[in-house]
Protein backbone atom coordinates (compact mmCIF):
# COMPACT_ATOMS: atom_id res chain seq x y z
CA UNK A 1 0.00 0.00 0.00
CA UNK A 2 1.37 3.40 -0.88
CA UNK A 3 0.68 6.02 1.51
CA UNK A 4 -1.03 8.85 0.12
CA UNK A 5 0.50 12.25 -0.08
CA UNK A 6 -1.21 15.04 2.38
CA UNK A 7 -2.12 17.39 -0.05
CA UNK A 8 -4.48 14.38 -2.36
CA UNK A 9 -6.56 13.71 1.14
CA UNK A 10 -10.06 15.15 -0.20
CA UNK A 11 -10.64 17.82 2.70
CA UNK A 12 -14.08 16.90 4.12
CA UNK A 13 -16.11 19.30 5.54
CA UNK A 14 -15.70 17.89 8.82
CA UNK A 15 -11.66 18.17 8.37
CA UNK A 16 -12.23 21.66 7.34
CA UNK A 17 -14.45 22.87 10.61
CA UNK A 18 -11.13 20.97 12.42
CA UNK A 19 -8.63 22.95 11.11
CA UNK A 20 -10.50 25.99 11.22
CA UNK A 21 -11.39 25.75 15.08
CA UNK A 22 -7.09 26.19 15.64
CA UNK A 23 -6.42 23.64 17.29
CA UNK A 24 -2.93 21.60 17.12
CA UNK A 25 -4.07 18.61 15.33
CA UNK A 26 -2.07 17.96 12.65
CA UNK A 27 -1.84 14.56 10.08
CA UNK A 28 1.53 13.90 10.99
CA UNK A 29 1.82 10.31 12.12
CA UNK A 30 3.46 10.72 15.30
CA UNK A 31 4.52 7.15 15.93
CA UNK A 32 6.73 6.62 12.52
CA UNK A 33 4.77 5.06 9.48
CA UNK A 34 4.51 1.18 11.03
CA UNK A 35 3.69 -0.44 14.04
CA UNK A 36 3.05 -3.80 14.62
CA UNK A 37 0.23 -4.60 16.53
CA UNK A 38 -0.56 -8.38 18.76
CA UNK A 39 -4.50 -9.60 18.34
CA UNK A 40 -4.97 -12.43 20.39
CA UNK A 41 -4.49 -15.17 21.25
CA UNK A 42 -7.34 -13.93 24.41
CA UNK A 43 -9.35 -11.73 22.03
CA UNK A 44 -12.99 -11.33 22.17
CA UNK A 45 -13.31 -10.68 18.47
CA UNK A 46 -10.97 -13.63 17.14
CA UNK A 47 -13.13 -16.49 17.43
CA UNK A 48 -10.83 -18.27 19.77
CA UNK A 49 -7.70 -18.46 20.44
CA UNK A 50 -5.97 -17.14 17.51
CA UNK A 51 -3.38 -15.14 17.35
CA UNK A 52 -2.82 -12.73 14.75
CA UNK A 53 0.76 -10.44 14.57
CA UNK A 54 -0.29 -7.60 12.19
CA UNK A 55 1.93 -4.74 10.55
CA UNK A 56 -0.21 -1.40 10.29
CA UNK A 57 0.42 1.63 8.43
CA UNK A 58 -1.86 3.94 10.26
CA UNK A 59 -5.22 2.00 9.83
CA UNK A 60 -4.07 -0.34 7.08
CA UNK A 61 -3.17 -3.95 7.22
CA UNK A 62 0.60 -3.95 5.27
CA UNK A 63 0.98 -8.04 6.30
CA UNK A 64 -0.63 -9.92 8.66
CA UNK A 65 0.73 -13.79 10.27
CA UNK A 66 -1.45 -16.18 12.24
CA UNK A 67 -0.16 -17.84 15.19
CA UNK A 68 -1.70 -21.35 15.73
CA UNK A 69 -1.53 -23.86 18.40
CA UNK A 70 -2.94 -22.43 21.22
CA UNK A 71 -5.13 -24.60 21.54
CA UNK A 72 -3.74 -28.03 20.54
CA UNK A 73 -4.30 -30.64 22.37
CA UNK A 74 -2.49 -33.14 20.47
CA UNK A 75 -5.39 -35.61 19.22
CA UNK A 76 -3.63 -37.34 16.29
CA UNK A 77 -1.38 -38.34 19.29
CA UNK A 78 -4.06 -39.63 21.02
CA UNK A 79 -5.69 -41.60 18.03
CA UNK A 80 -2.69 -43.61 18.04
CA UNK A 81 -3.07 -45.08 21.42
CA UNK A 82 -7.26 -45.50 21.63
CA UNK A 83 -9.44 -47.94 19.89
CA UNK A 84 -10.79 -46.76 16.65
CA UNK A 85 -14.55 -46.35 18.73
CA UNK A 86 -12.32 -44.40 21.40
CA UNK A 87 -11.56 -41.95 19.31
CA UNK A 88 -15.33 -40.59 18.70
CA UNK A 89 -15.71 -38.35 21.20
CA UNK A 90 -12.43 -37.10 20.15
CA UNK A 91 -13.84 -35.47 17.31
CA UNK A 92 -17.31 -33.38 19.12
CA UNK A 93 -13.93 -31.23 20.54
CA UNK A 94 -12.61 -30.45 16.80
CA UNK A 95 -15.01 -28.25 15.26
CA UNK A 96 -17.01 -28.12 18.44
CA UNK A 97 -19.99 -26.11 16.44
CA UNK A 98 -20.88 -28.80 14.53
CA UNK A 99 -20.09 -31.86 16.42
CA UNK A 100 -22.12 -34.39 14.56
CA UNK A 101 -21.23 -33.83 11.56
CA UNK A 102 -17.36 -34.76 12.94
CA UNK A 103 -18.87 -37.69 14.36
CA UNK A 104 -20.35 -39.13 10.76
CA UNK A 105 -16.94 -37.98 9.04
CA UNK A 106 -15.07 -39.80 11.50
CA UNK A 107 -17.27 -43.49 11.74
CA UNK A 108 -17.10 -43.11 7.52
CA UNK A 109 -13.58 -43.02 7.48
CA UNK A 110 -13.24 -46.00 9.73
CA UNK A 111 -16.17 -47.94 7.81
CA UNK A 112 -14.42 -47.56 4.98
CA UNK A 113 -11.41 -48.79 6.10
CA UNK A 114 -12.85 -51.60 7.92
CA UNK A 115 -15.05 -52.12 4.66
CA UNK A 116 -18.63 -52.12 6.57
CA UNK A 117 -21.60 -50.12 5.48
CA UNK A 118 -24.36 -48.89 7.57
CA UNK A 119 -27.78 -49.32 7.03
CA UNK A 120 -30.51 -47.29 4.53
CA UNK A 121 -31.83 -45.85 8.28
CA UNK A 122 -28.70 -45.29 10.06
CA UNK A 123 -27.70 -43.39 6.31
CA UNK A 124 -30.52 -41.09 6.28
CA UNK A 125 -29.96 -40.15 10.19
CA UNK A 126 -26.44 -39.89 9.57
CA UNK A 127 -27.82 -37.00 6.76
CA UNK A 128 -30.36 -35.48 9.18
CA UNK A 129 -27.71 -34.45 11.76
CA UNK A 130 -25.01 -33.26 9.54
CA UNK A 131 -27.55 -31.00 7.97
CA UNK A 132 -28.44 -29.83 10.81
CA UNK A 133 -25.02 -29.13 12.50
CA UNK A 134 -24.59 -27.37 8.93
CA UNK A 135 -27.70 -25.07 9.89
CA UNK A 136 -26.27 -25.07 13.62
CA UNK A 137 -23.17 -23.78 12.58
CA UNK A 138 -23.86 -21.57 9.72
CA UNK A 139 -26.25 -19.75 12.48
CA UNK A 140 -23.21 -18.82 14.40
CA UNK A 141 -21.42 -17.75 11.34
CA UNK A 142 -24.17 -15.29 11.09
CA UNK A 143 -24.68 -14.13 14.32
CA UNK A 144 -21.37 -13.80 14.46
CA UNK A 145 -20.25 -11.85 11.58
CA UNK A 146 -23.39 -9.80 12.34
CA UNK A 147 -21.97 -8.87 15.58
CA UNK A 148 -18.50 -8.38 14.23
CA UNK A 149 -19.86 -5.17 12.30
CA UNK A 150 -22.06 -4.29 15.24
CA UNK A 151 -25.62 -5.97 14.78
CA UNK A 152 -26.72 -7.39 17.90
CA UNK A 153 -29.56 -8.34 17.01
CA UNK A 154 -28.93 -11.14 14.52
CA UNK A 155 -26.95 -12.46 17.05
CA UNK A 156 -29.96 -12.77 18.97
CA UNK A 157 -32.23 -13.88 17.16
CA UNK A 158 -29.61 -17.25 15.36
CA UNK A 159 -28.94 -17.77 18.69
CA UNK A 160 -32.24 -18.39 19.43
CA UNK A 161 -32.67 -20.85 16.68
CA UNK A 162 -29.17 -22.53 17.46
CA UNK A 163 -31.04 -22.96 20.42
CA UNK A 164 -33.79 -24.73 19.47
CA UNK A 165 -31.20 -27.29 17.33
CA UNK A 166 -29.77 -27.90 20.69
CA UNK A 167 -32.70 -28.69 22.17
CA UNK A 168 -32.71 -31.51 19.14
CA UNK A 169 -29.46 -32.19 19.32
CA UNK A 170 -30.00 -33.01 23.28
CA UNK A 171 -32.76 -35.41 22.70
CA UNK A 172 -31.05 -37.36 19.32
CA UNK A 173 -27.39 -38.06 21.32
CA UNK A 174 -28.51 -37.05 25.35
CA UNK A 175 -26.14 -34.39 25.30
CA UNK A 176 -25.76 -30.75 23.61
CA UNK A 177 -22.38 -30.07 22.19
CA UNK A 178 -20.22 -33.09 23.48
CA UNK A 179 -22.41 -35.79 21.24
CA UNK A 180 -20.52 -38.66 19.87
CA UNK A 181 -23.58 -40.21 18.35
CA UNK A 182 -22.16 -42.25 15.65
CA UNK A 183 -20.58 -45.63 16.06
CA UNK A 184 -18.62 -47.57 13.63
CA UNK A 185 -21.38 -49.41 11.37
CA UNK A 186 -23.94 -47.22 12.88
CA UNK A 187 -25.33 -44.81 15.48
CA UNK A 188 -25.58 -44.69 19.61
CA UNK A 189 -29.43 -45.28 19.30
CA UNK A 190 -32.12 -44.89 17.15
CA UNK A 191 -34.29 -41.24 16.69
CA UNK A 192 -37.70 -41.92 18.27
CA UNK A 193 -40.99 -40.29 16.22
CA UNK A 194 -41.02 -37.53 18.63
CA UNK A 195 -37.71 -36.16 17.66
CA UNK A 196 -38.56 -36.25 14.32
CA UNK A 197 -41.17 -34.67 14.91
CA UNK A 198 -39.66 -31.81 17.03
CA UNK A 199 -37.08 -31.40 13.83
CA UNK A 200 -40.26 -31.31 11.31
CA UNK A 201 -41.85 -28.31 13.23
CA UNK A 202 -38.40 -26.90 13.56
CA UNK A 203 -37.83 -27.12 10.07
CA UNK A 204 -41.02 -25.82 8.90
CA UNK A 205 -40.22 -22.45 10.46
CA UNK A 206 -36.99 -22.09 9.84
CA UNK A 207 -36.73 -20.73 6.60
CA UNK A 208 -39.21 -17.53 7.74
CA UNK A 209 -37.43 -17.18 10.74
CA UNK A 210 -34.08 -16.97 8.58
CA UNK A 211 -35.54 -14.53 5.92
CA UNK A 212 -36.21 -12.19 9.08
CA UNK A 213 -32.17 -12.21 9.55
CA UNK A 214 -31.73 -11.54 5.86
CA UNK A 215 -33.87 -8.57 6.29
CA UNK A 216 -32.10 -7.16 8.67
CA UNK A 217 -28.96 -7.69 6.72
CA UNK A 218 -29.27 -7.41 3.00
CA UNK A 219 -30.15 -4.19 2.60
CA UNK A 220 -28.45 -2.63 5.60
CA UNK A 221 -25.75 -0.05 4.90
CA UNK A 222 -23.75 -0.68 7.88
CA UNK A 223 -23.53 -4.42 7.11
CA UNK A 224 -22.86 -4.06 3.50
CA UNK A 225 -20.07 -1.46 4.16
CA UNK A 226 -18.56 -3.69 5.82
CA UNK A 227 -18.32 -6.59 4.21
CA UNK A 228 -18.96 -5.54 0.53
CA UNK A 229 -15.73 -5.82 -0.90
CA UNK A 230 -13.94 -6.56 1.89
CA UNK A 231 -11.88 -9.44 2.21
CA UNK A 232 -11.18 -10.66 -1.52
CA UNK A 233 -9.26 -13.49 -2.15
CA UNK A 234 -9.29 -14.57 -5.84
CA UNK A 235 -10.50 -18.05 -7.29
CA UNK A 236 -6.94 -19.22 -8.46
CA UNK A 237 -5.58 -17.81 -4.86
CA UNK A 238 -8.44 -20.17 -3.42
CA UNK A 239 -7.47 -22.77 -5.22
CA UNK A 240 -3.76 -22.47 -5.22
CA UNK A 241 -4.42 -22.70 -0.77
CA UNK A 242 -6.78 -25.40 -1.02
CA UNK A 243 -9.62 -23.69 0.32
CA UNK A 244 -12.87 -25.22 0.64
CA UNK A 245 -16.25 -25.40 1.76
CA UNK A 246 -18.45 -21.76 1.41
CA UNK A 247 -14.94 -19.79 1.39
CA UNK A 248 -14.38 -21.33 -2.07
CA UNK A 249 -18.03 -21.47 -3.60
CA UNK A 250 -18.29 -17.94 -2.81
CA UNK A 251 -15.32 -17.72 -5.38
CA UNK A 252 -17.24 -18.92 -8.52
CA UNK A 253 -16.11 -22.40 -7.96
CA UNK A 254 -19.09 -24.66 -7.69
CA UNK A 255 -17.26 -27.48 -5.70
CA UNK A 256 -19.16 -29.47 -3.03
CA UNK A 257 -17.87 -33.04 -1.72
CA UNK A 258 -21.77 -33.61 -1.19
CA UNK A 259 -21.92 -33.24 -5.29
CA UNK A 260 -18.84 -34.27 -6.43
CA UNK A 261 -18.26 -37.56 -4.72
CA UNK A 262 -21.71 -38.24 -2.94
CA UNK A 263 -21.18 -39.92 -0.02
CA UNK A 264 -24.17 -41.50 2.29
CA UNK A 265 -27.34 -41.08 0.65
CA UNK A 266 -26.64 -37.35 -0.52
CA UNK A 267 -26.97 -39.22 -4.36
CA UNK A 268 -30.34 -39.54 -3.67
CA UNK A 269 -31.51 -36.24 -2.63
CA UNK A 270 -32.69 -32.91 -4.61
CA UNK A 271 -30.49 -29.57 -3.43
CA UNK A 272 -28.60 -26.78 -4.84
CA UNK A 273 -25.24 -25.68 -4.34
CA UNK A 274 -24.73 -22.07 -3.88
CA UNK A 275 -22.35 -20.36 -6.12
CA UNK A 276 -21.42 -16.69 -5.31
CA UNK A 277 -18.88 -15.07 -7.59
CA UNK A 278 -17.26 -11.83 -5.61
CA UNK A 279 -14.93 -13.85 -3.61
CA UNK A 280 -15.40 -11.37 -0.80
CA UNK A 281 -17.06 -11.36 2.85
CA UNK A 282 -20.36 -10.75 1.77
CA UNK A 283 -20.52 -13.56 -1.25
CA UNK A 284 -19.39 -15.94 1.98
CA UNK A 285 -22.02 -14.35 3.76
CA UNK A 286 -24.89 -15.26 0.65
CA UNK A 287 -23.13 -18.66 0.14
CA UNK A 288 -24.39 -19.91 3.88
CA UNK A 289 -27.65 -17.91 3.86
CA UNK A 290 -28.95 -19.66 0.55
CA UNK A 291 -26.64 -23.39 2.24
CA UNK A 292 -29.35 -23.10 5.44
CA UNK A 293 -32.28 -23.47 2.74
CA UNK A 294 -30.64 -25.73 1.55
CA UNK A 295 -29.82 -27.88 4.33
CA UNK A 296 -33.54 -27.29 5.59
CA UNK A 297 -34.69 -28.52 1.70
CA UNK A 298 -32.31 -31.81 2.29
CA UNK A 299 -33.65 -32.12 6.16
CA UNK A 300 -37.87 -32.28 4.71
CA UNK A 301 -36.65 -34.67 1.59
CA UNK A 302 -34.91 -37.23 4.72
CA UNK A 303 -37.98 -36.88 7.06
CA UNK A 304 -40.00 -37.74 4.39
CA UNK A 305 -38.04 -40.70 2.81
CA UNK A 306 -36.44 -41.66 6.21
CA UNK A 307 -37.17 -45.91 5.83
CA UNK A 308 -37.79 -48.21 8.58
CA UNK A 309 -35.11 -51.01 10.09
CA UNK A 310 -31.86 -51.05 12.05
CA UNK A 311 -29.61 -48.40 12.71
CA UNK A 312 -26.74 -50.75 13.60
CA UNK A 313 -24.57 -52.80 10.40
CA UNK A 314 -24.80 -56.59 10.73
CA UNK A 315 -20.81 -57.10 11.05
CA UNK A 316 -20.49 -58.33 15.03
CA UNK A 317 -16.81 -58.26 14.82
CA UNK A 318 -16.44 -54.28 13.86
CA UNK A 319 -19.90 -53.28 15.35
CA UNK A 320 -20.83 -53.02 19.17
CA UNK A 321 -23.96 -54.70 20.27
CA UNK A 322 -27.17 -53.42 21.60
CA UNK A 323 -26.61 -53.34 25.81
CA UNK A 324 -29.41 -55.67 26.42
CA UNK A 325 -27.86 -58.08 24.32
CA UNK A 326 -24.58 -57.99 25.75
CA UNK A 327 -26.53 -58.98 29.08
CA UNK A 328 -28.19 -62.10 28.10
CA UNK A 329 -26.65 -63.71 25.15
CA UNK A 330 -23.03 -65.13 25.41
CA UNK A 331 -22.13 -64.07 21.85
CA UNK A 332 -22.92 -60.44 22.14
CA UNK A 333 -20.69 -60.75 24.88
CA UNK A 334 -17.33 -62.10 23.84
CA UNK A 335 -18.00 -59.72 20.76
CA UNK A 336 -18.85 -56.17 23.22
CA UNK A 337 -15.37 -57.37 25.28
CA UNK A 338 -13.00 -57.79 22.47
CA UNK A 339 -14.16 -54.52 20.56
CA UNK A 340 -13.53 -52.73 23.37
CA UNK A 341 -10.79 -54.03 24.91
CA UNK A 342 -8.90 -54.90 21.24
CA UNK A 343 -10.38 -52.58 18.84
CA UNK A 344 -11.97 -53.64 15.42
CA UNK A 345 -9.08 -54.60 13.86
CA UNK A 346 -9.27 -53.29 10.36
CA UNK A 347 -7.37 -55.05 7.64
CA UNK A 348 -3.79 -54.00 6.82
CA UNK A 349 -4.37 -50.82 4.35
CA UNK A 350 -4.71 -46.81 4.36
CA UNK A 351 -7.99 -45.04 3.42
CA UNK A 352 -8.54 -41.00 3.21
CA UNK A 353 -12.46 -39.86 3.66
CA UNK A 354 -13.22 -36.56 3.23
CA UNK A 355 -16.84 -35.06 3.88
CA UNK A 356 -17.90 -31.54 3.15
CA UNK A 357 -18.88 -30.20 6.73
CA UNK A 358 -19.99 -26.92 7.59
CA UNK A 359 -16.55 -25.20 7.28
CA UNK A 360 -14.96 -27.09 4.32
CA UNK A 361 -13.31 -30.71 3.38
CA UNK A 362 -13.24 -32.63 6.78
CA UNK A 363 -10.88 -35.71 5.93
CA UNK A 364 -9.74 -37.93 8.14
CA UNK A 365 -6.48 -40.23 6.95
CA UNK A 366 -6.16 -43.47 8.80
CA UNK A 367 -3.20 -46.04 8.88
CA UNK A 368 -4.17 -49.20 9.89
CA UNK A 369 -1.21 -52.02 10.57
CA UNK A 370 -4.82 -54.62 11.08
CA UNK A 371 -4.16 -53.37 15.08
CA UNK A 372 -6.81 -52.29 17.08
CA UNK A 373 -5.02 -49.11 17.10
CA UNK A 374 -4.96 -46.37 14.11
CA UNK A 375 -1.19 -46.64 13.10
CA UNK A 376 -1.68 -43.43 11.87
CA UNK A 377 -4.39 -40.49 12.15
CA UNK A 378 -4.19 -37.28 10.19
CA UNK A 379 -7.23 -35.09 10.32
CA UNK A 380 -7.60 -33.01 7.61
CA UNK A 381 -9.20 -29.84 9.55
CA UNK A 382 -10.99 -27.30 7.34
CA UNK A 383 -10.51 -24.45 9.29
CA UNK A 384 -6.58 -24.90 9.37
CA UNK A 385 -6.20 -24.84 5.95
CA UNK A 386 -8.83 -22.50 5.39
CA UNK A 387 -7.12 -20.24 7.94
CA UNK A 388 -4.08 -19.73 5.11
CA UNK A 389 -6.02 -17.47 3.33
CA UNK A 390 -6.07 -14.86 5.75
CA UNK A 391 -2.79 -13.24 5.21
CA UNK A 392 -4.20 -12.30 1.25
CA UNK A 393 -7.46 -11.69 2.88
CA UNK A 394 -6.63 -8.96 5.04
CA UNK A 395 -3.70 -7.31 2.67
CA UNK A 396 -4.42 -3.87 2.48
CA UNK A 397 -7.80 -3.92 4.54
CA UNK A 398 -8.78 -1.49 7.25
CA UNK A 399 -7.66 -2.46 10.76
CA UNK A 400 -11.43 -3.09 11.73
CA UNK A 401 -12.18 -5.07 8.76
CA UNK A 402 -9.80 -7.86 9.83
CA UNK A 403 -12.29 -8.64 12.59
CA UNK A 404 -15.07 -8.49 9.83
CA UNK A 405 -13.01 -11.29 7.60
CA UNK A 406 -11.76 -13.75 10.64
CA UNK A 407 -15.87 -13.47 11.16
CA UNK A 408 -16.59 -14.20 7.31
CA UNK A 409 -13.78 -17.16 7.23
CA UNK A 410 -15.41 -18.76 10.19
CA UNK A 411 -12.86 -20.93 11.54
CA UNK A 412 -12.89 -22.40 14.72
CA UNK A 413 -9.82 -22.96 16.27
CA UNK A 414 -10.68 -26.49 18.26
CA UNK A 415 -10.56 -27.94 14.73
CA UNK A 416 -7.61 -26.01 13.71
CA UNK A 417 -5.77 -26.52 16.31
CA UNK A 418 -6.37 -30.19 16.90
CA UNK B 1 -8.10 -50.68 -10.23
CA UNK B 2 -10.81 -48.57 -10.99
CA UNK B 3 -10.42 -47.01 -14.57
CA UNK B 4 -9.37 -42.97 -13.43
CA UNK B 5 -6.87 -44.82 -11.30
CA UNK B 6 -5.46 -47.33 -13.90
CA UNK B 7 -5.56 -44.07 -16.35
CA UNK B 8 -3.23 -42.10 -14.13
CA UNK B 9 -1.11 -45.16 -13.31
CA UNK B 10 -0.63 -46.13 -16.94
CA UNK B 11 0.36 -41.76 -17.15
CA UNK B 12 2.62 -41.91 -14.76
CA UNK B 13 4.33 -45.11 -15.56
CA UNK B 14 5.16 -43.35 -19.29
CA UNK B 15 5.68 -40.19 -18.11
CA UNK B 16 8.24 -40.64 -14.73
CA UNK B 17 8.28 -44.66 -14.65
CA UNK B 18 11.78 -44.45 -13.09
CA UNK B 19 10.18 -42.35 -10.25
CA UNK B 20 7.93 -45.25 -9.23
CA UNK B 21 9.22 -47.31 -6.21
CA UNK B 22 5.64 -48.90 -5.57
CA UNK B 23 2.06 -48.54 -6.21
CA UNK B 24 -1.22 -50.37 -3.97
CA UNK B 25 -5.05 -50.03 -4.70
CA UNK B 26 -7.02 -50.48 -1.24
CA UNK B 27 -10.77 -49.33 -1.38
CA UNK B 28 -10.74 -47.99 -4.70
CA UNK B 29 -7.88 -45.71 -3.77
CA UNK B 30 -4.61 -45.49 -5.40
CA UNK B 31 -1.45 -44.94 -3.35
CA UNK B 32 1.74 -44.64 -5.22
CA UNK B 33 5.00 -44.58 -3.73
CA UNK B 34 7.40 -42.34 -5.54
CA UNK B 35 11.41 -41.65 -4.76
CA UNK B 36 12.14 -39.14 -2.44
CA UNK B 37 14.27 -36.60 -4.82
CA UNK B 38 11.79 -37.00 -7.83
CA UNK B 39 8.17 -35.54 -5.54
CA UNK B 40 8.13 -32.24 -6.92
CA UNK B 41 8.69 -32.85 -10.63
CA UNK B 42 6.22 -35.62 -9.81
CA UNK B 43 3.81 -33.81 -8.43
CA UNK B 44 4.38 -30.52 -10.88
CA UNK B 45 3.59 -33.11 -13.64
CA UNK B 46 0.50 -34.32 -11.85
CA UNK B 47 -1.24 -30.90 -11.70
CA UNK B 48 -0.22 -29.68 -14.99
CA UNK B 49 -1.09 -32.40 -17.31
CA UNK B 50 -4.42 -31.63 -18.37
CA UNK B 51 -5.34 -35.80 -18.31
CA UNK B 52 -5.05 -35.39 -14.20
CA UNK B 53 -5.03 -31.79 -13.27
CA UNK B 54 -4.63 -32.50 -9.25
CA UNK B 55 -5.27 -28.77 -8.59
CA UNK B 56 -5.78 -29.00 -4.96
CA UNK B 57 -3.83 -30.27 -2.59
CA UNK B 58 -6.47 -32.07 -0.06
CA UNK B 59 -3.80 -32.84 2.55
CA UNK B 60 0.01 -33.73 3.23
CA UNK B 61 1.49 -35.26 6.49
CA UNK B 62 4.06 -37.33 8.04
CA UNK B 63 4.24 -40.97 9.06
CA UNK B 64 6.37 -42.70 11.27
CA UNK B 65 6.28 -46.21 10.32
CA UNK B 66 9.33 -46.98 12.72
CA UNK B 67 10.55 -50.14 10.82
CA UNK B 68 14.29 -50.38 10.80
CA UNK B 69 14.13 -50.21 6.74
CA UNK B 70 11.68 -47.43 6.61
CA UNK B 71 11.01 -44.96 9.01
CA UNK B 72 9.68 -41.48 8.04
CA UNK B 73 7.17 -40.64 5.07
CA UNK B 74 5.21 -38.38 3.43
CA UNK B 75 1.99 -38.73 2.06
CA UNK B 76 0.21 -36.07 -0.41
CA UNK B 77 -3.37 -36.30 -0.77
CA UNK B 78 -4.32 -34.89 -4.33
CA UNK B 79 -7.92 -34.32 -5.02
CA UNK B 80 -8.66 -33.00 -8.78
CA UNK B 81 -11.49 -30.30 -9.06
CA UNK B 82 -12.30 -31.14 -12.40
CA UNK B 83 -12.62 -34.83 -12.55
CA UNK B 84 -13.23 -35.51 -8.68
CA UNK B 85 -10.66 -37.82 -8.45
CA UNK B 86 -8.46 -38.52 -5.69
CA UNK B 87 -5.03 -40.00 -5.51
CA UNK B 88 -2.39 -40.42 -2.80
CA UNK B 89 1.69 -40.00 -3.28
CA UNK B 90 3.67 -41.74 -0.55
CA UNK B 91 7.35 -41.01 0.03
CA UNK B 92 9.74 -42.56 2.30
CA UNK B 93 13.17 -40.10 3.28
CA UNK B 94 15.95 -41.49 5.59
CA UNK B 95 15.61 -41.54 9.07
CA UNK B 96 19.24 -39.79 9.75
CA UNK B 97 18.31 -36.09 8.83
CA UNK B 98 15.24 -36.62 7.22
CA UNK B 99 14.85 -33.86 4.58
CA UNK B 100 12.56 -33.47 1.24
CA UNK B 101 11.95 -30.83 -1.34
CA UNK B 102 9.01 -28.71 -0.54
CA UNK B 103 6.20 -28.38 -3.06
CA UNK B 104 5.44 -24.88 -1.83
CA UNK B 105 6.00 -23.98 -5.61
CA UNK B 106 3.24 -26.41 -6.88
CA UNK B 107 0.73 -25.96 -4.55
CA UNK B 108 0.46 -22.41 -2.03
CA UNK B 109 -1.24 -24.51 0.74
CA UNK B 110 1.39 -27.13 1.43
CA UNK B 111 3.11 -24.21 3.44
CA UNK B 112 1.04 -25.23 6.70
CA UNK B 113 0.89 -28.39 6.16
CA UNK B 114 4.56 -28.85 5.24
CA UNK B 115 5.12 -26.81 8.45
CA UNK B 116 2.84 -29.08 10.43
CA UNK B 117 4.79 -32.30 9.42
CA UNK B 118 7.76 -30.55 10.15
CA UNK B 119 6.42 -29.43 13.73
CA UNK B 120 5.54 -33.10 14.57
CA UNK B 121 7.88 -35.30 12.44
CA UNK B 122 11.04 -33.29 12.03
CA UNK B 123 10.96 -33.81 8.73
CA UNK B 124 13.21 -30.85 6.76
CA UNK B 125 11.46 -29.52 3.79
CA UNK B 126 14.42 -27.51 1.62
CA UNK B 127 13.21 -24.86 -0.47
CA UNK B 128 10.07 -23.78 2.10
CA UNK B 129 9.65 -19.89 2.57
CA UNK B 130 8.85 -19.93 6.23
CA UNK B 131 9.57 -23.13 8.12
CA UNK B 132 8.50 -22.65 11.48
CA UNK B 133 6.79 -25.27 13.99
CA UNK B 134 3.37 -24.85 13.50
CA UNK B 135 2.03 -25.61 16.55
CA UNK B 136 4.27 -26.62 19.59
CA UNK B 137 6.56 -23.39 20.79
CA UNK B 138 9.19 -22.59 19.02
CA UNK B 139 11.67 -23.74 22.34
CA UNK B 140 10.52 -27.11 22.41
CA UNK B 141 12.95 -29.63 20.89
CA UNK B 142 11.01 -32.58 20.19
CA UNK B 143 8.61 -33.65 17.98
CA UNK B 144 5.39 -35.40 19.45
CA UNK B 145 4.32 -37.17 16.77
CA UNK B 146 7.00 -39.55 16.50
CA UNK B 147 6.94 -43.09 17.36
CA UNK B 148 9.88 -43.05 19.73
CA UNK B 149 7.87 -39.83 21.82
CA UNK B 150 6.30 -41.21 24.88
CA UNK B 151 2.34 -40.25 24.78
CA UNK B 152 2.59 -38.96 28.54
CA UNK B 153 4.94 -36.40 27.14
CA UNK B 154 8.69 -35.43 28.46
CA UNK B 155 8.88 -34.34 31.79
CA UNK B 156 10.47 -30.71 31.64
CA UNK B 157 10.44 -30.22 27.85
CA UNK B 158 7.85 -27.59 28.18
CA UNK B 159 8.80 -24.72 31.12
CA UNK B 160 5.87 -24.21 33.54
CA UNK B 161 5.53 -21.22 35.03
CA UNK B 162 6.94 -20.25 38.17
CA UNK B 163 5.52 -19.89 41.38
Amino acid sequence: MEQRPLEQIKKTKILEALENAHTTVSFEDPLGSEMVLNMGPQHPATHGVLRLLIKLDGETVLAAIPELGYLHRGYEKLAEASTFHEFIPHTDRLDYLSPLSNNTAYVLAVEKLAGIEAPRRAQFIRVLISELARISSHLMFLGSLAMDVGALTVWMWSFREREKLYDIFETIAGARFTTSYTRVGGLAQDVTPDVLNTVKLFIDEFPEKLEECAKMLNTNRIFLGRTDGVGVITREQAIDLGYTGAGLRACGVGHDLRRANPYLVYSELDFEIPVYEGGDSLARYYVRMDEMLESAKIVQQVLAKIPAGPVHASAPKKVLPRKDRVYTKMEELIHDFMIVNFGIEPPVGEVYHAVESPKGELGFYLNSNGDGHPWRLKIRSPSFVNLQTLPIMTKGAMISDVVAIIGSLDPVMGEADK
Amino acid sequence: MTPENQQVLDLLRAMHADAIVAEAEFRDELTVEVKPERIVEVCRFLRDDPRTVFDLLADCCGIDMYTPTKRFGVIYNLYSLKRRHRIRLKTFVEEESPTIASVTGVWGTANWHERETYDMFGIEFTGHPDLRRMYMPEEFEYHPLRKDFPLMGIPGSLELPKK
